[in-house]
């Protein structure tokens, strides 16, 4: 709430100061330049001809407004209108017979009118070639090498066979090696699709060979197209992808019906069909001589059918040997659209090497989702691994901590409206939060419970109820964003196949420095000391002068505070409710449990297996989440058979219980 | 070595219901609740119980059988098992299957037998799952629904299922010594995968619609629900019943010295010679097979089931409920399941009444879980015996 | 004399400490055995591997006259087999009476379906009064283990370990908490055990291995440095070393 608040004072302050600053800037820039140029042009713009429109492009590309090249391609898509009262050009979105005008410039909506009201401008292909043209040849010998970047990526989404010319003269003045390559790129692209030698053709989808950018593939997709076919014998002039056997290939079903469709075999009448035939031929309690109560099985209704049959009153069976008949009469195929066999010969071979170019990709990409996933569930768990390794404390509140942590960063977000500064106080006070809740908690309940594990679990449980029904009262059923800055907002392309969001990337980095942090802590100071003698010997270590009632409340402390950092970065990339956290118990047990308890490299471990093997069982079946986690789950079931003590066991007695 | 042997001492030989009063109570308490409550039933009595409360009533009956199956897993042999009420679910969705199908095949029979000529089995069988099926969009009746036409199959499957996935989880964990706070999560994974699997739309359970319309019961379409309401009522009691009498006898004797040995010290059983995997083995899967009639006796009451029954929460409850009761003993266990579930409906159920403390309104439906989890927190610290633990109390003043 | 239990060549290791080193013993039926040894010398791992709680990782424990490796068995078939323990702490099922931890402990068939049938026969209830007369709890046969003394709680355990009949009895320091006058008795009753099975006793107390008149095997570094009589191993120059140190 008060977030939206301030940022609405600052929209209104900063729309005065506009209205104050206006004036003055007006003599220097135009609210709507790109108007302002079309309108010098009025006449040449609303009435294109081949003859005018270099003239028109010549003004408009001196102008250079911000939006040329967009009014441009619009112009050319013929979704540009004229408003005849007062010459205007506005773009428009169309809802049934009415247009929505909007402004140029700007962008915004300016009037909603009918069709009457304005003109729609219509330039003829000529005039819309001229315009591809000379814009792509415009764009890509702009002195800006963003610019000509991007009208390359353009020209690559929309590749259009007039615009090779261009390029091509483009690509003899390009100093940018980057382009240039990028050029040759496109001209090989356009050249494999669309020039007229075969040869040539051949030799630019070997330069395609192993380019994994969507424009590449989709050109040799797009050449290697088919469509499905059949003939009585194998026609001469077709390039054939490949004969379909019927019954192997083809099943003979889907066969007969192509023949159905092309009315060159008689349709089979369906089960559905010959019981509506029989209903529709009831004569005297009797179908074709079989009494109505014996037609409750299959074989008694073709009996009845077939008499019906020989009456002369409904189309005739269609057996099997029917079917095979006719199908066997035909021959079956898949033919390339393109003709020139020797182009798609090669398509195919591109296609095939480029193809196992993007399986590693995409390993790549799922191994980086893998990743990102791991660092999540390494974070859930950590905490879990310290207090459940250190103290033998089974933590069933430990998800709630997570979800504190997650509606900490929320609150924290609605006070400070700056992202990145409200990160940077979140973090911090979700550790200082929940150190608090865990220590208070260890307090309260677990040291009374140290004898008794298996009551801990309940005890926490019991917390773990109350926290989230307390957290639904406080904050209600609705999900609560946790909103990332802008730096982490986007997402880190590779290349077109491989793409990582920055969040991710952000997690995984607070993984490692957690993970770093951590070591340090157990190797290499006092704190760590105490903690692993209490671990390993908790008699021995009270003996030696080390409070272990001090140590077990840090340690739960930090194992909690690290749930409630863990669960700021979570809130960034899932949505907080009040029951998120029972999301990520069973899983962060499953972690530490599989991991092997009383280790970080354990719960590392344990983070990766199970990151990976979710991520890899989702590829085998994309479409169902639900199952990869079933699967996963009991994958972990079968694995305790074999490790009971995880990856990385502790051996000898001190792993005895 | 010798032994002497001294007839005067040896004791002579004691019978069940003497060495185990409480069975006698416990039956006689039973048998007056179900009497009464038959009584004042909507259906065959005075009306002052609603049908719904009868159900309610009879369904808590079944909670309490799941209650002392759970007592005797886990207050008797410790296992703390997070997968009772998984196996419950699993003895609903076997019965619920065959309730479903068998409703829907009447009422299809009836609309196809309208037309000119009699429906062949195939199109019945197909109009009945493209009938129950529609709402997941598929008209084919799985694989697992072979048997849903049979009553005693379907009947044979509600001891089935869980016994089997029972024993062979069961076989699993405690051959690899899985014990303690381990097993427990264990138990709670395989918990979790069988909801996952229950909510996908495409494994032939309906997903998260679940089944519904249980509390029709094929073949008497026509008794009115009040009737149908206290049968169930007397089958619920009459299975509490014999599920009382029969852990009673397992857990007395000797097999429920050994079981509360294992609990104790199961290292030190194995160093007797008993195969403490096969007795755990024996428990896990007699109380996944008790529980599953607790569910098939459950879910024709409840009318509908499905997957967020069997999630993991579910079976943690079960666990609060015999803790509150107090663990290692039966009635304790009854208690327990009665006393919360029935709080716990009456206060979220709305028919409590919110207080209003001034600057604060206490709504129950709110408050509940939160007065529930601190609850469960003070017993496990301060009354680890629950509320069975007066009875020792009160008993011991007795002289 | 025959031979019981053969240990041959067994060596365990723990993170790198090896706690048993090729450790070879054997012990015949019947016969009364003190096995001793400083601290860290084997002797609790010894009865370990016995009794199948610990797996070594090499070597073979040959057991009857079949020769059965009771490496590869469970603890609880170890058990049945004939090889009763006691250990150092007395454990004995604390909730529970103690008729009812003498009546686990009986030799009765032990699988879950006849236990679930068992019901004490006249000889069962005889069995148990003997026995606890034998280690003198007749008057607290309906009481908890757990309201037991220490003392008492050990005669339970060997009331129990006596009650299983089994052929070797692992005994690991009886005497530990004892008056002298129970000192005294538990001697009478391991050496009367042992007329007619093995009995192995680990013990620290020089006293009471006098009093068992016994051969006796010294172990240290997880093998055996030496066996003989109490007066030929006490006279062995490196036992000598081993206890007062080098």
């Amino acid at each position: 709430m008060k977030a939206c608040l301030m940022l609405r004072r600052l929209c209104a302050f900063a729309l005065i100061w506009q209205l104050i600053l206006s004036p003055v800037m007006a003599q220097d820039e135009s609210d709507t330049p790109l108007q302002d140029v079309l309108q010098t042009v009025q006449s040449e713009v609303a009435n294109p001809s081949r003859g005018t429109v270099p003239a028109v492009l010549q003004a408009l590309m001196a102008a250079d407004a911000p939006g040329t090249v967009d009014f441009l391609r619009t112009w050319s898509d013929r979704e540009v209108y004229e408003r005849p009262a007062d010459g205007l050009f506005f773009y428009a979105t169309a809802e049934g017979s009415s247009l929505t005008l909007i402004d140029i410039d700007t962008g915004a909506e300016v009037a909603t009118v009918t069709s009457r009201d304005v003109s729609q401008i219509r330039p003829n292909a000529g005039v819309r070639r001229e315009i591809g043209a000379s814009l792509v040849a415009f764009e890509l010998t702009h002195p800006d090498a963003d610019r000509r970047m991007a009208a390359l990526a353009s020209a690559a989404r929309s590749p259009d066979p007039d615009q090779l010319p261009a390029i091509r003269a483009a690509r003899a003045e390009e100093e940018d090696s980057a382009i240039a390559a990028r050029m040759d790129r496109l001209i090989a692209l356009l050249v494999a699709r669309y020039d007229q030698d075969s040869t040539t053709r051949v030799e630019a989808i070997g330069a395609l060979r192993g380019d994994v950018s969507t424009p590449a593939r989709s050109v040799l997709n797009q050449l290697l197209a088919t469509r499905a076919d059949f003939a009585e014998t194998l026609p001469e002039d077709v390039n054939i992808a490949r004969i379909k056997t019927p019954g192997e290939d083809i099943s003979l079903s889907a066969a007969y019906a192509v023949l159905v469709g092309a009315d060159l075999a008689p349709a089979a009448p369906g089960r559905n069909a010959i019981r509506d035939a029989l209903r529709a031929n009831v004569v005297d309690g009797q179908v074709g001589g079989v009494p109505v109560h014996q037609l409750d099985n299959d074989a008694d209704r073709i009996a009845a059918y077939q008499a019906l049959e020989d009456a002369g009153i409904v189309p005739p069976l269609v057996t099997e040997a029917d079917v095979a008949d006719a199908v066997s009469q035909y021959v079956f195929f898949d033919a390339y659209l393109e003709p020139d066999a020797a182009v798609t010969t090669a398509a195919e071979a591109a296609r095939s090497s480029t193809s196992l170019r993007v399986s590693g990709y995409q390993f790549l990409s799922l191994s980086l989702d893998a990743l990102s996933l791991a660092s999540i569930f390494f974070l859930a768990a950590i905490g879990l691994a310290i207090t459940f390794g250190v103290m033998r404390v089974i933590n069933m509140a430990h998800g709630e901590f997570i979800m504190m942590g997650a509606y900490t960063g929320y609150v924290v977000q609605t006070i400070i409206p700056n992202y990145t500064a409200s990160l940077a106080v979140a973090l911090p006070l979700a550790f200082a939060v929940t150190f608090l809740a865990g220590v208070v908690m260890e307090r309260l309940v677990i040291r009374h419970l140290y004898t008794r594990p298996l009551e801990t679990l309940l005890a926490t449980f019991g917390i773990s109820i109350a926290l989230q029904q307390l957290a639904k009262n406080i904050f209600g059923t609705q999900a609560r964003p946790v909103t990332a800055p802008d730096w982490l907002a986007g997402a880190i392309q590779i290349n077109d196949l491989v793409s990582v969001a920055a969040v991710r990337v952000g997690i995984f980095v607070m993984a490692a420095l957690f993970l770093l942090l951590l070591l340090y802590i157990l190797n290499r100071t006092r704190l760590g000391l105490e903690v692993r003698a209490v671990t390993q010997n908790p008699g021995m270590a009270a003996s030696m002068g080390i409070n272990p009632d001090r140590i077990n409340m840090l340690t739960f402390g930090l194992g909690s505070g690290i749930a409630g950092v863990a669960g700021v970065a979570i809130g960034l990339v899932a949505q907080v409710t009040s029951e998120m956290g029972a999301n990520y118990i069973v899983q962060s047990f499953m972690t530490v449990v599989v991991g092997g308890v009383g280790s970080v490299f354990g719960t590392l471990a344990g983070a990766a297996l199970i990151g990976s093997l979710q991520k890899g069982i989702e590829w085998f079946n994309p479409a169902n989440t639900l199952a990869a986690q079933t699967f996963m789950v009991l994958f972990i079931i079968l694995f305790i058979q074999f490790r009971p003590k995880g990856i990385v066991a502790l051996k000898g007695r001190a792993a005895g219980d | 070595m010798t032994i002497m042997t001294s007839p005067e001492t040896i004791t002579p030989r004691r019978s069940f219901l003497r060495d185990n009063p409480s069975v006698l109570w416990f039956m006689g308490l039973l048998g007056l609740f179900t009497l009464i409550v038959t009584l004042l039933s909507e259906g065959m009595g005075m009306g002052v119980i609603s049908t719904n409360l009868v159900k309610i009533l009879g369904m808590t009956l079944c909670l309490c059988l799941i209650a002392i199956a759970m007592d005797v897993v886990w207050g008797y042999c410790g296992i703390l098992s997070l997968g009772h009420f998984a196996f419950f679910g699993l003895g609903g969705y076997a019965i619920g299957m065959w309730l479903m199908y068998a409703r829907t095949e009447i009422v299809i029979r009836d609309s196809l037998g309208r037309g000119a000529i009699p429906p062949t089995e195939r199109e019945v069988s197909e109009g009945v799952a493209s009938q129950i099926f529609g709402v997941v969009g598929s008209s084919e009746l799985p694989l697992i629904w072979s048997f849903a036409g049979s009553l005693p199959a379907q009947l044979a499957l509600v001891v089935l299922v869980p016994g089997v996935l029972a024993l062979v989880f069961g076989w699993l964990a405690f051959r690899s010594r899985v014990t303690g706070v381990y097993l427990s999560i264990l138990t709670q994974a395989m918990t979790l995968a069988l909801s996952l699997y229950l909510f996908q739309n495409d494994t032939g359970l309906r997903g998260n619609n679940g089944l519904s319309g249980l509390q029709n019961i094929p073949g008497a379409l026509e008794v009115p629900q009040a009737v149908i309401s206290v049968w169930f009522f007397w089958a619920s009691a009459l299975a509490l019943g014999l599920g009382y009498l029969l852990f009673a006898w397992v857990v007395s004797g000797k097999f429920g010295s050994v079981i509360r040995a294992i609990r104790d010290n199961e290292a030190r059983v194995r160093f007797l010679g008993y195969n403490v995997e096969g007795y755990k083995l024996f428990v896990f899967t007699l109380t996944a097979v008790v529980a599953g009639i607790a569910g098939a006796l459950y879910y024709p009451q409840a009318g509908i089931i499905n997957p967020a029954e069997i999630a993991p929460i579910a079976s943690i409850y079960l666990a609060v409920w015999v803790a509150i009761g107090g663990r290692g003993r039966l009635y304790g266990a009854v208690i327990g399941a009665a006393f919360v579930s029935l709080l716990s409906s009456w206060l979220t159920g709305g028919g409590a009444p919110n207080v209003d403390l001034g600057l604060f309104r206490i709504v129950w439906t709110d408050w509940w879980l939160v007065l529930l989890g601190l609850g469960f927190v003070a017993v496990t610290l301060f009354f680890p015996k629950g509320i069975g633990g007066l009875f020792d109390y009160l008993v011991r003043k007795q002289p | 004399m025959t031979t019981l239990l053969e240990v041959s060549g067994v060596s365990v290791t723990f993170d790198g400490f090896r706690a048993i080193n090729n450790l070879s013993i054997a012990i015949g039926e019947p016969e009364l055995r003190a096995v001793i040894g400083p601290n860290g010398a084997g002797k609790t791992t010894f009865m370990d591997i016995v009794t199948g709680k610990t797996r070594p990782d090499e070597g073979k424990v040959l057991w009857g006259e079949k020769s059965i490796d009771l490496v590869r068995m469970s603890e609880s078939q170890i058990a049945k087999a004939g090889i009763g323990r006691k250990f150092q702490k007395p454990t004995v099922f604390e909730d529970q009476s103690v008729r009812a931890n003498l009546s686990m402990a009986l030799k009765n068939k032990r699988g879950p379906f006849s236990v679930l049938a068992w019901k004490a026969t006249e000889a069962d209830n005889a069995r148990i009064v003997a026995l606890a007369d034998e280690v003198g709890l007749t008057e607290r046969l309906e009481h908890r283990a757990g309201d037991l003394s220490h003392g008492q709680k050990q005669w339970l355990e060997i009331g129990m370990l006596l009650a299983q009949d089994p052929r070797l009895l692992l005994v690991d320091e009886p005497a530990a908490g004892m008056t002298p006058a129970e000192r005294e008795h538990t001697t009478d009753l391991l050496k009367r055990a042992a007329k007619t099975r093995a009995v192995v006793v680990i013990e620290h107390d020089m006293e009471f291995i006098r009093r068992l008149d016994c051969r006796v095997t010294v172990l240290h570094e997880g093998s055996v440095l030496a066996e003989g009589s109490l007066n030929h191993v006490t006279k062995n120059q490196q036992v000598i070393d081993v206890y007062l140190g080098r």
